[in-house]
Protein backbone atom coordinates (compact mmCIF):
# COMPACT_ATOMS: atom_id res chain seq x y z
CA UNK A 1 0.00 0.00 0.00
CA UNK A 2 2.74 2.29 0.88
CA UNK A 3 4.85 1.26 -2.44
CA UNK A 4 1.80 1.68 -4.23
CA UNK A 5 1.12 5.49 -2.45
CA UNK A 6 4.83 6.78 -3.95
CA UNK A 7 4.70 4.76 -7.00
CA UNK A 8 1.48 7.17 -7.82
CA UNK A 9 3.18 10.03 -7.16
CA UNK A 10 4.95 11.70 -10.46
CA UNK A 11 6.58 14.10 -8.41
CA UNK A 12 7.46 14.69 -4.35
CA UNK A 13 9.02 17.97 -3.17
CA UNK A 14 9.14 19.01 0.29
CA UNK A 15 10.57 22.27 1.63
CA UNK A 16 12.51 23.09 -0.98
CA UNK A 17 14.53 26.48 -1.18
CA UNK A 18 16.90 27.39 -3.88
CA UNK A 19 19.65 30.05 -3.54
CA UNK A 20 21.33 31.55 -6.84
CA UNK A 21 24.90 31.94 -6.49
CA UNK A 22 24.53 36.02 -6.87
CA UNK A 23 22.51 35.47 -3.34
CA UNK A 24 19.06 35.52 -4.92
CA UNK A 25 16.48 33.12 -3.54
CA UNK A 26 15.04 31.82 -6.10
CA UNK A 27 12.34 29.02 -4.50
CA UNK A 28 11.66 29.52 -0.68
CA UNK A 29 10.49 26.32 1.09
CA UNK A 30 8.34 24.60 -2.08
CA UNK A 31 5.89 21.69 -1.06
CA UNK A 32 4.53 20.06 -3.83
CA UNK A 33 2.94 16.36 -5.22
CA UNK A 34 1.99 15.44 -8.54
CA UNK A 35 -0.03 12.52 -8.54
CA UNK A 36 0.74 10.26 -11.78
CA UNK A 37 -1.97 10.98 -14.68
CA UNK A 38 -2.80 14.71 -13.46
CA UNK A 39 -2.27 17.71 -15.52
CA UNK A 40 -0.97 20.72 -13.26
CA UNK A 41 -0.53 24.06 -13.92
CA UNK A 42 2.59 26.10 -12.05
CA UNK A 43 1.24 30.27 -12.71
CA UNK A 44 2.52 33.20 -11.24
CA UNK A 45 3.91 36.72 -12.39
CA UNK A 46 7.50 36.79 -14.17
CA UNK A 47 10.23 35.80 -11.57
CA UNK A 48 8.05 34.41 -9.60
CA UNK A 49 10.43 31.02 -9.88
CA UNK A 50 8.32 28.98 -11.99
CA UNK A 51 10.82 28.22 -14.12
CA UNK A 52 13.58 27.72 -11.01
CA UNK A 53 11.39 25.01 -10.14
CA UNK A 54 10.56 23.52 -13.13
CA UNK A 55 14.58 22.98 -13.49
CA UNK A 56 14.53 21.10 -10.11
CA UNK A 57 12.17 18.48 -11.86
CA UNK A 58 14.99 16.45 -13.98
CA UNK A 59 18.30 17.99 -11.40
CA UNK A 60 19.71 20.75 -13.90
CA UNK A 61 19.33 22.41 -10.82
CA UNK A 62 19.69 21.35 -7.18
CA UNK A 63 18.30 23.20 -3.77
CA UNK A 64 18.39 22.39 -0.11
CA UNK A 65 16.15 19.06 -0.19
CA UNK A 66 15.72 16.06 -2.01
CA UNK A 67 12.92 16.27 -5.06
CA UNK A 68 11.70 12.99 -5.59
CA UNK A 69 10.43 11.69 -9.35
CA UNK A 70 8.74 8.46 -9.86
CA UNK A 71 9.72 7.73 -6.41
CA UNK A 72 13.67 8.06 -7.61
CA UNK A 73 15.60 10.94 -5.64
CA UNK A 74 17.18 13.65 -7.86
CA UNK A 75 20.54 12.79 -7.12
CA UNK A 76 23.73 12.03 -9.48
CA UNK A 77 23.17 8.50 -9.40
CA UNK A 78 19.46 8.46 -11.13
CA UNK A 79 20.01 11.19 -13.20
CA UNK A 80 20.42 9.70 -16.25
CA UNK A 81 17.14 7.30 -15.65
CA UNK A 82 15.19 10.63 -14.62
CA UNK A 83 16.04 12.64 -17.70
CA UNK A 84 14.85 9.98 -19.74
CA UNK A 85 11.88 9.60 -17.79
CA UNK A 86 11.02 13.62 -16.84
CA UNK A 87 10.80 15.58 -20.59
CA UNK A 88 11.15 19.28 -20.31
CA UNK A 89 10.36 21.48 -22.68
CA UNK A 90 11.87 25.41 -22.98
CA UNK A 91 10.17 28.39 -23.66
CA UNK A 92 12.46 28.99 -26.42
CA UNK A 93 12.56 26.29 -29.29
CA UNK A 94 15.57 28.00 -30.47
CA UNK A 95 17.22 26.64 -27.04
CA UNK A 96 15.45 23.41 -27.61
CA UNK A 97 16.40 22.51 -31.34
CA UNK A 98 20.22 22.56 -31.31
CA UNK A 99 21.04 20.62 -34.25
CA UNK A 100 21.31 20.83 -38.04
CA UNK A 101 18.61 18.79 -38.77
CA UNK A 102 14.95 18.02 -37.14
CA UNK A 103 16.04 14.15 -37.44
CA UNK A 104 19.49 14.82 -35.25
CA UNK A 105 17.01 16.91 -33.08
CA UNK A 106 14.62 14.23 -31.90
CA UNK A 107 16.99 11.89 -32.63
CA UNK A 108 19.56 13.57 -29.55
CA UNK A 109 17.75 12.08 -26.44
CA UNK A 110 17.57 8.23 -27.61
CA UNK A 111 21.15 8.23 -28.89
CA UNK A 112 22.43 9.65 -25.58
CA UNK A 113 20.63 6.96 -23.76
CA UNK A 114 21.94 4.47 -25.80
CA UNK A 115 19.65 3.11 -27.95
CA UNK A 116 20.71 0.69 -31.12
CA UNK A 117 19.87 2.50 -34.05
CA UNK A 118 16.97 1.16 -35.62
CA UNK A 119 15.12 1.58 -32.57
CA UNK A 120 16.43 5.25 -32.20
CA UNK A 121 14.51 5.39 -35.89
CA UNK A 122 11.62 4.24 -34.86
CA UNK A 123 11.39 6.59 -31.45
CA UNK A 124 12.02 9.38 -34.64
CA UNK A 125 9.21 8.36 -36.53
CA UNK A 126 6.99 7.24 -33.88
CA UNK A 127 7.77 11.09 -32.03
CA UNK A 128 7.39 13.02 -35.31
CA UNK A 129 3.90 11.02 -35.87
CA UNK A 130 2.55 12.13 -32.27
CA UNK A 131 3.23 15.65 -33.05
CA UNK A 132 2.14 15.86 -36.87
CA UNK A 133 5.46 16.51 -38.63
CA UNK A 134 6.25 13.39 -40.42
CA UNK A 135 8.41 14.49 -43.39
CA UNK A 136 10.12 17.06 -41.92
CA UNK A 137 13.22 14.67 -40.55
CA UNK A 138 15.78 16.59 -42.91
CA UNK A 139 14.38 20.11 -42.90
CA UNK A 140 16.59 22.68 -40.58
CA UNK A 141 15.30 23.89 -38.25
CA UNK A 142 15.85 27.76 -38.46
CA UNK A 143 13.63 27.50 -41.26
CA UNK A 144 10.51 26.38 -39.83
CA UNK A 145 7.96 28.73 -38.61
CA UNK A 146 7.53 29.18 -34.55
CA UNK A 147 4.44 26.75 -34.05
CA UNK A 148 6.65 23.67 -36.32
CA UNK A 149 9.79 24.97 -34.25
CA UNK A 150 7.32 24.41 -31.05
CA UNK A 151 6.02 20.86 -31.78
CA UNK A 152 9.49 19.60 -33.03
CA UNK A 153 10.96 21.06 -29.72
CA UNK A 154 7.86 18.72 -28.52
CA UNK A 155 9.04 15.54 -30.23
CA UNK A 156 12.60 16.01 -29.13
CA UNK A 157 11.26 14.89 -25.98
CA UNK A 158 8.67 12.76 -27.17
CA UNK A 159 11.48 10.52 -28.48
CA UNK A 160 12.28 9.45 -25.01
CA UNK A 161 9.06 8.30 -23.67
CA UNK A 162 8.79 10.88 -20.85
CA UNK A 163 6.48 9.72 -18.51
CA UNK A 164 6.24 13.24 -17.28
CA UNK A 165 6.04 16.37 -19.38
CA UNK A 166 6.70 19.49 -18.31
CA UNK A 167 6.62 22.68 -20.18
CA UNK A 168 7.25 26.25 -19.73
CA UNK A 169 5.39 28.47 -21.22
CA UNK A 170 4.26 26.45 -24.24
CA UNK A 171 1.99 28.27 -25.84
CA UNK A 172 4.64 31.94 -25.66
CA UNK A 173 4.61 33.74 -28.91
CA UNK A 174 2.03 31.22 -30.75
CA UNK A 175 -1.00 33.02 -32.52
CA UNK A 176 -4.13 31.38 -31.76
CA UNK A 177 -4.65 28.67 -33.96
CA UNK A 178 -0.86 27.49 -33.72
CA UNK A 179 -2.28 28.01 -29.76
CA UNK A 180 -5.09 25.51 -30.25
CA UNK A 181 -3.68 22.94 -32.17
CA UNK A 182 -1.22 23.02 -29.49
CA UNK A 183 -3.28 22.58 -26.71
CA UNK A 184 -4.97 19.53 -29.06
CA UNK A 185 -1.93 17.86 -28.88
CA UNK A 186 -0.82 18.14 -25.35
CA UNK A 187 -4.22 17.28 -24.22
CA UNK A 188 -4.21 14.18 -26.46
CA UNK A 189 -0.78 12.76 -24.50
CA UNK A 190 -1.76 10.26 -21.93
CA UNK A 191 1.51 11.21 -19.78
CA UNK A 192 1.77 13.46 -16.72
CA UNK A 193 2.24 17.13 -17.22
CA UNK A 194 3.41 20.17 -15.45
CA UNK A 195 2.64 23.20 -17.26
CA UNK A 196 4.19 27.03 -16.08
CA UNK A 197 2.39 29.59 -17.91
CA UNK A 198 0.73 33.24 -18.20
CA UNK A 199 -1.79 31.88 -20.12
CA UNK A 200 -4.99 31.47 -18.25
CA UNK A 201 -7.02 30.44 -21.16
CA UNK A 202 -4.42 27.23 -21.90
CA UNK A 203 -4.54 26.40 -18.23
CA UNK A 204 -8.52 26.24 -17.87
CA UNK A 205 -8.91 24.16 -21.15
CA UNK A 206 -5.66 21.84 -19.96
CA UNK A 207 -4.93 21.67 -16.16
CA UNK A 208 -7.66 19.79 -13.60
CA UNK A 209 -5.14 21.72 -10.82
CA UNK A 210 -3.22 24.98 -10.39
CA UNK A 211 -0.89 26.28 -8.21
CA UNK A 212 0.23 29.87 -7.40
CA UNK A 213 3.35 31.47 -7.09
CA UNK A 214 4.69 34.60 -6.13
CA UNK A 215 8.09 35.32 -4.95
CA UNK A 216 9.70 31.86 -4.72
CA UNK A 217 6.49 30.67 -2.63
CA UNK A 218 3.97 28.25 -3.67
CA UNK A 219 0.56 31.03 -2.24
CA UNK A 220 -2.09 29.36 -3.69
CA UNK A 221 -3.11 25.77 -4.75
CA UNK A 222 -6.30 23.89 -5.61
CA UNK A 223 -8.79 22.99 -8.98
CA UNK A 224 -8.14 25.28 -11.63
CA UNK A 225 -11.93 25.91 -11.69
CA UNK A 226 -11.41 27.69 -7.72
CA UNK A 227 -8.40 29.39 -8.54
CA UNK A 228 -9.10 31.20 -11.37
CA UNK A 229 -12.64 32.32 -10.51
CA UNK A 230 -10.81 33.72 -7.10
CA UNK A 231 -10.02 37.13 -8.52
CA UNK A 232 -8.99 38.76 -5.72
CA UNK A 233 -6.07 36.21 -5.10
CA UNK A 234 -5.42 36.30 -9.29
CA UNK A 235 -4.99 40.13 -8.63
CA UNK A 236 -2.62 40.33 -5.48
CA UNK A 237 -0.15 38.49 -7.63
CA UNK A 238 -0.76 40.20 -10.97
CA UNK A 239 -2.41 37.49 -12.84
CA UNK A 240 -5.17 39.63 -13.73
CA UNK A 241 -6.44 43.11 -14.31
CA UNK A 242 -6.61 45.41 -11.46
CA UNK A 243 -9.96 47.59 -13.06
CA UNK A 244 -12.09 49.25 -10.43
CA UNK B 1 13.01 36.28 -40.98
CA UNK B 2 14.64 34.66 -43.77
CA UNK B 3 18.01 34.65 -45.26
CA UNK B 4 20.20 33.32 -47.65
CA UNK B 5 21.94 30.37 -46.07
CA UNK B 6 24.92 28.55 -47.78
CA UNK B 7 23.72 25.22 -48.64
CA UNK B 8 21.24 26.68 -50.53
CA UNK B 9 21.06 24.60 -53.26
CA UNK B 10 21.89 21.44 -51.29
CA UNK B 11 18.54 20.05 -52.15
CA UNK B 12 18.64 19.79 -56.08
CA UNK B 13 19.53 16.63 -57.14
CA UNK B 14 22.74 15.63 -59.69
CA UNK B 15 25.94 13.47 -59.95
CA UNK B 16 27.35 15.70 -57.59
CA UNK B 17 24.95 16.21 -55.01
CA UNK B 18 24.53 12.26 -54.44
CA UNK B 19 28.44 11.75 -53.93
CA UNK B 20 29.57 10.56 -50.63
CA UNK B 21 30.72 13.93 -48.73
CA UNK B 22 34.04 12.64 -48.06
CA UNK B 23 34.74 11.74 -51.52
CA UNK B 24 33.55 15.50 -52.33
CA UNK B 25 35.39 16.78 -49.54
CA UNK B 26 39.00 14.76 -50.53
CA UNK B 27 38.55 15.63 -54.63
CA UNK B 28 38.34 19.43 -53.35
CA UNK B 29 41.21 19.35 -51.11
CA UNK B 30 43.41 17.32 -53.76
CA UNK B 31 42.08 20.09 -56.44
CA UNK B 32 42.77 22.92 -54.47
CA UNK B 33 46.50 21.31 -53.68
CA UNK B 34 46.73 20.97 -57.53
CA UNK B 35 45.59 24.55 -58.58
CA UNK B 36 48.30 25.97 -55.90
CA UNK B 37 51.20 23.72 -57.21
CA UNK B 38 50.70 24.90 -60.65
CA UNK B 39 53.65 26.64 -61.51
CA UNK B 40 52.66 30.70 -62.14
CA UNK B 41 53.34 31.14 -65.79
CA UNK B 42 51.12 28.01 -66.90
CA UNK B 43 48.30 29.35 -68.30
CA UNK B 44 47.34 26.70 -70.16
CA UNK B 45 47.01 24.11 -66.96
CA UNK B 46 45.10 27.07 -65.24
CA UNK B 47 42.63 27.22 -68.13
CA UNK B 48 42.58 23.01 -68.09
CA UNK B 49 41.55 23.68 -64.19
CA UNK B 50 39.04 26.19 -65.21
CA UNK B 51 37.46 24.38 -68.06
CA UNK B 52 37.10 20.96 -65.49
CA UNK B 53 35.29 22.49 -62.50
CA UNK B 54 33.08 24.65 -65.28
CA UNK B 55 32.41 21.28 -66.38
CA UNK B 56 31.76 20.06 -62.53
CA UNK B 57 29.77 22.69 -62.20
CA UNK B 58 27.58 22.15 -64.92
CA UNK B 59 26.61 19.09 -63.73
CA UNK B 60 25.41 20.11 -60.55
CA UNK B 61 22.94 22.25 -61.94
CA UNK B 62 23.85 24.99 -59.95
CA UNK B 63 22.71 28.20 -61.14
CA UNK B 64 25.44 29.93 -63.19
CA UNK B 65 24.78 33.50 -61.77
CA UNK B 66 25.18 32.70 -58.18
CA UNK B 67 28.00 30.94 -58.65
CA UNK B 68 29.67 33.71 -60.03
CA UNK B 69 28.12 36.23 -57.60
CA UNK B 70 29.42 33.72 -54.66
CA UNK B 71 33.01 33.77 -56.14
CA UNK B 72 32.94 37.33 -56.59
CA UNK B 73 32.65 37.61 -52.68
CA UNK B 74 36.83 36.41 -51.73
CA UNK B 75 37.87 39.49 -54.11
CA UNK B 76 38.50 42.17 -52.00
CA UNK B 77 39.85 39.89 -49.62
CA UNK B 78 42.46 38.37 -51.74
CA UNK B 79 42.97 41.89 -53.58
CA UNK B 80 43.75 43.47 -50.70
CA UNK B 81 46.38 41.23 -49.42
CA UNK B 82 47.71 40.92 -53.04
CA UNK B 83 46.97 44.49 -54.32
CA UNK B 84 50.90 45.38 -53.31
CA UNK B 85 52.70 42.81 -54.71
CA UNK B 86 53.36 44.57 -58.56
CA UNK B 87 54.92 47.57 -56.55
CA UNK B 88 57.26 45.79 -53.97
CA UNK B 89 58.28 43.02 -56.32
CA UNK B 90 62.01 43.38 -58.35
CA UNK B 91 61.95 43.36 -62.62
CA UNK B 92 61.48 44.94 -65.34
CA UNK B 93 59.79 48.19 -65.15
CA UNK B 94 55.83 47.97 -66.38
CA UNK B 95 55.32 51.17 -65.83
CA UNK B 96 56.67 54.16 -63.37
CA UNK B 97 54.36 56.96 -61.86
CA UNK B 98 55.29 60.05 -59.58
CA UNK B 99 52.48 60.45 -56.87
CA UNK B 100 53.63 63.47 -55.32
CA UNK B 101 56.78 63.23 -53.48
CA UNK B 102 57.05 59.57 -53.99
CA UNK B 103 58.08 57.62 -57.67
CA UNK B 104 56.01 54.15 -57.98
CA UNK B 105 57.16 51.85 -60.37
CA UNK B 106 55.14 48.18 -61.70
CA UNK B 107 57.46 45.31 -62.38
CA UNK B 108 56.02 42.80 -65.02
CA UNK B 109 57.00 40.09 -62.42
CA UNK B 110 54.83 41.28 -59.83
CA UNK B 111 51.79 41.71 -62.53
CA UNK B 112 52.28 38.11 -63.22
CA UNK B 113 52.08 37.07 -59.50
CA UNK B 114 49.24 39.06 -58.48
CA UNK B 115 47.28 37.59 -61.55
CA UNK B 116 48.53 34.43 -60.83
CA UNK B 117 47.28 35.02 -57.14
CA UNK B 118 43.90 36.01 -58.24
CA UNK B 119 43.27 33.28 -60.70
CA UNK B 120 44.69 30.65 -58.14
CA UNK B 121 42.04 32.02 -55.26
CA UNK B 122 39.26 31.99 -57.66
CA UNK B 123 39.66 28.63 -58.74
CA UNK B 124 40.05 27.52 -55.37
CA UNK B 125 36.70 29.26 -54.40
CA UNK B 126 35.05 28.01 -57.35
CA UNK B 127 35.81 23.98 -56.37
CA UNK B 128 34.88 25.22 -52.53
CA UNK B 129 31.23 27.02 -53.36
CA UNK B 130 30.68 23.70 -55.52
CA UNK B 131 31.30 21.66 -52.62
CA UNK B 132 29.73 23.40 -49.90
CA UNK B 133 26.43 24.19 -52.18
CA UNK B 134 26.00 20.58 -53.33
CA UNK B 135 26.39 18.81 -49.87
CA UNK B 136 24.32 19.07 -47.35
CA UNK B 137 26.13 21.29 -44.17
CA UNK B 138 24.75 18.28 -41.87
CA UNK B 139 26.26 16.01 -44.41
CA UNK B 140 29.58 17.73 -44.57
CA UNK B 141 30.08 17.40 -41.36
CA UNK B 142 28.99 13.94 -40.80
CA UNK B 143 31.85 13.48 -43.50
CA UNK B 144 34.51 15.19 -41.56
CA UNK B 145 33.72 13.42 -38.31
CA UNK B 146 34.14 10.02 -40.12
CA UNK B 147 37.27 11.69 -41.64
CA UNK B 148 38.65 12.01 -38.19
CA UNK B 149 38.06 15.58 -37.58
CA UNK B 150 37.88 16.24 -33.84
CA UNK B 151 34.41 16.36 -32.23
CA UNK B 152 34.82 19.14 -30.40
CA UNK B 153 35.28 21.46 -33.74
CA UNK B 154 32.69 19.51 -35.68
CA UNK B 155 30.08 20.35 -32.82
CA UNK B 156 31.14 24.02 -33.05
CA UNK B 157 30.82 24.41 -36.44
CA UNK B 158 27.26 22.72 -36.49
CA UNK B 159 26.27 25.22 -33.49
CA UNK B 160 27.62 27.66 -35.57
CA UNK B 161 25.79 27.04 -38.45
CA UNK B 162 22.55 26.70 -36.02
CA UNK B 163 22.99 29.65 -34.56
CA UNK B 164 24.52 32.80 -37.12
CA UNK B 165 20.70 32.90 -38.30
CA UNK B 166 19.40 33.24 -34.54
CA UNK B 167 22.29 35.70 -33.90
CA UNK B 168 21.52 37.58 -37.39
CA UNK B 169 18.11 37.89 -36.27
CA UNK B 170 18.53 39.62 -33.12
CA UNK B 171 21.01 41.62 -34.39
CA UNK B 172 18.55 43.11 -36.89
CA UNK B 173 16.12 43.86 -34.08
CA UNK B 174 18.57 45.88 -32.44
CA UNK B 175 19.22 47.27 -34.72
CA UNK B 176 15.59 48.64 -35.50
CA UNK B 177 15.23 49.11 -32.02
CA UNK B 178 18.06 51.57 -32.11
CA UNK B 179 16.64 53.02 -35.67
CA UNK B 180 13.48 53.33 -34.39
CA UNK B 181 14.85 55.55 -31.01
CA UNK B 182 16.45 58.01 -33.68
CA UNK B 183 19.76 57.17 -33.80
CA UNK B 184 21.99 60.18 -34.45
CA UNK B 185 24.16 62.51 -33.05
CA UNK B 186 28.18 62.05 -33.85
CA UNK B 187 30.46 59.79 -34.78
CA UNK B 188 31.57 59.24 -31.38
CA UNK B 189 28.35 58.90 -30.28
CA UNK B 190 27.56 56.43 -32.73
CA UNK B 191 30.29 54.40 -31.77
CA UNK B 192 29.87 54.04 -28.49
CA UNK B 193 26.05 52.79 -29.29
CA UNK B 194 27.35 50.08 -31.74
CA UNK B 195 30.12 49.12 -28.96
CA UNK B 196 27.07 48.76 -26.76
CA UNK B 197 24.65 46.64 -29.44
CA UNK B 198 28.22 44.44 -29.43
CA UNK B 199 28.63 43.57 -25.81
CA UNK B 200 24.69 43.12 -25.33
CA UNK B 201 25.13 40.63 -28.40
CA UNK B 202 28.39 38.92 -26.66
CA UNK B 203 25.51 38.54 -23.44
CA UNK B 204 23.14 37.29 -24.93
CA UNK B 205 24.66 34.76 -26.92
CA UNK B 206 26.40 33.47 -23.74
CA UNK B 207 23.12 33.07 -22.41
CA UNK B 208 21.44 31.49 -25.35
CA UNK B 209 24.52 29.36 -25.14
CA UNK B 210 23.92 27.97 -21.56
CA UNK B 211 20.20 27.64 -22.17
CA UNK B 212 21.40 25.28 -25.16
CA UNK B 213 23.73 23.30 -22.96
CA UNK B 214 20.78 22.59 -20.08
CA UNK B 215 18.55 21.72 -23.61
CA UNK B 216 21.38 19.11 -23.79
CA UNK B 217 21.93 17.77 -20.21
CA UNK B 218 17.99 17.60 -20.01
CA UNK B 219 18.33 14.75 -22.74
CA UNK B 220 20.55 13.12 -21.16
CA UNK B 221 23.70 14.54 -22.76
CA UNK B 222 27.17 13.88 -20.63
CA UNK B 223 29.30 15.71 -23.00
CA UNK B 224 29.78 12.94 -25.02
CA UNK B 225 29.08 13.46 -28.54
CA UNK B 226 27.38 10.36 -30.40
CA UNK B 227 25.59 10.03 -33.78
CA UNK B 228 24.60 7.40 -35.87
CA UNK B 229 26.45 6.33 -38.80
CA UNK B 230 24.43 6.76 -42.12
CA UNK B 231 27.20 7.89 -44.70
CA UNK B 232 28.74 4.72 -47.15
CA UNK B 233 30.85 4.84 -50.60
CA UNK B 234 29.88 3.42 -53.13
CA UNK B 235 30.77 2.48 -56.60
CA UNK B 236 30.20 5.84 -57.91
CA UNK B 237 32.33 7.74 -55.70
CA UNK B 238 35.13 5.54 -56.26
CA UNK B 239 35.06 5.73 -59.87
CA UNK B 240 34.08 9.82 -59.21
CA UNK B 241 37.06 10.26 -57.37
CA UNK B 242 39.61 7.75 -59.71
CA UNK B 243 38.91 9.88 -62.52
CA UNK B 244 39.00 13.28 -60.72
CA UNK B 245 42.57 12.71 -59.80
CA UNK B 246 43.66 11.33 -63.54
CA UNK B 247 42.25 14.13 -64.74
CA UNK B 248 43.67 16.86 -62.54
CA UNK B 249 47.61 14.70 -62.89
CA UNK B 250 46.66 14.78 -66.73
CA UNK B 251 47.93 18.65 -67.57
CA UNK B 252 51.47 17.45 -65.74
CA UNK B 253 51.87 14.40 -67.90
CA UNK B 254 50.86 15.84 -71.02
CA UNK B 255 52.92 19.55 -70.59
CA UNK B 256 55.94 18.44 -68.98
Amino acid sequence: MVAQEIMDKAVDIEGLSFTYPDGHQGLKNIDLVVYRGEAVAVIGPNGAGKSTLLLHLNGILRGNSVVKVFGLPVEEKNLKEIRRKVGLIFQDPEDQLFSLTVFDDVAFGPINMGYSEPEVKQRVTQALEWVGMNGYEQRSPHHLSIGEKKRIAIATVLSLNPELLVLDEPTSNLDPRSKWSLFELLRQLPVTKIVAAHDLELVRALCQRTVVMDEGKIVAGGSTESILSDVPLLRAHGLAPCLD
Amino acid sequence: MKHSFIDQYSGLDSLIHRLDPRTKFITSLAFIVAVVLTPASNWRVFAFYFCLIAVLLVISKLPPLYVLKRSLVIFPFVLMIAIFIPFFKQGEVAGSYNIWLWQVSVTYSGLLILANVVVKAWLCILSLILLSSATKLADLLKGLKQLGVPRVIILILSFMYRYVFVLVDEVMRMRQARDSRNFGGNRLYQLRTIGNMVGTLFIRSYERGERVYVAMLSRGFDGEVRTLHKLSFRQVDAYFSTTFCLILILPGIVWW
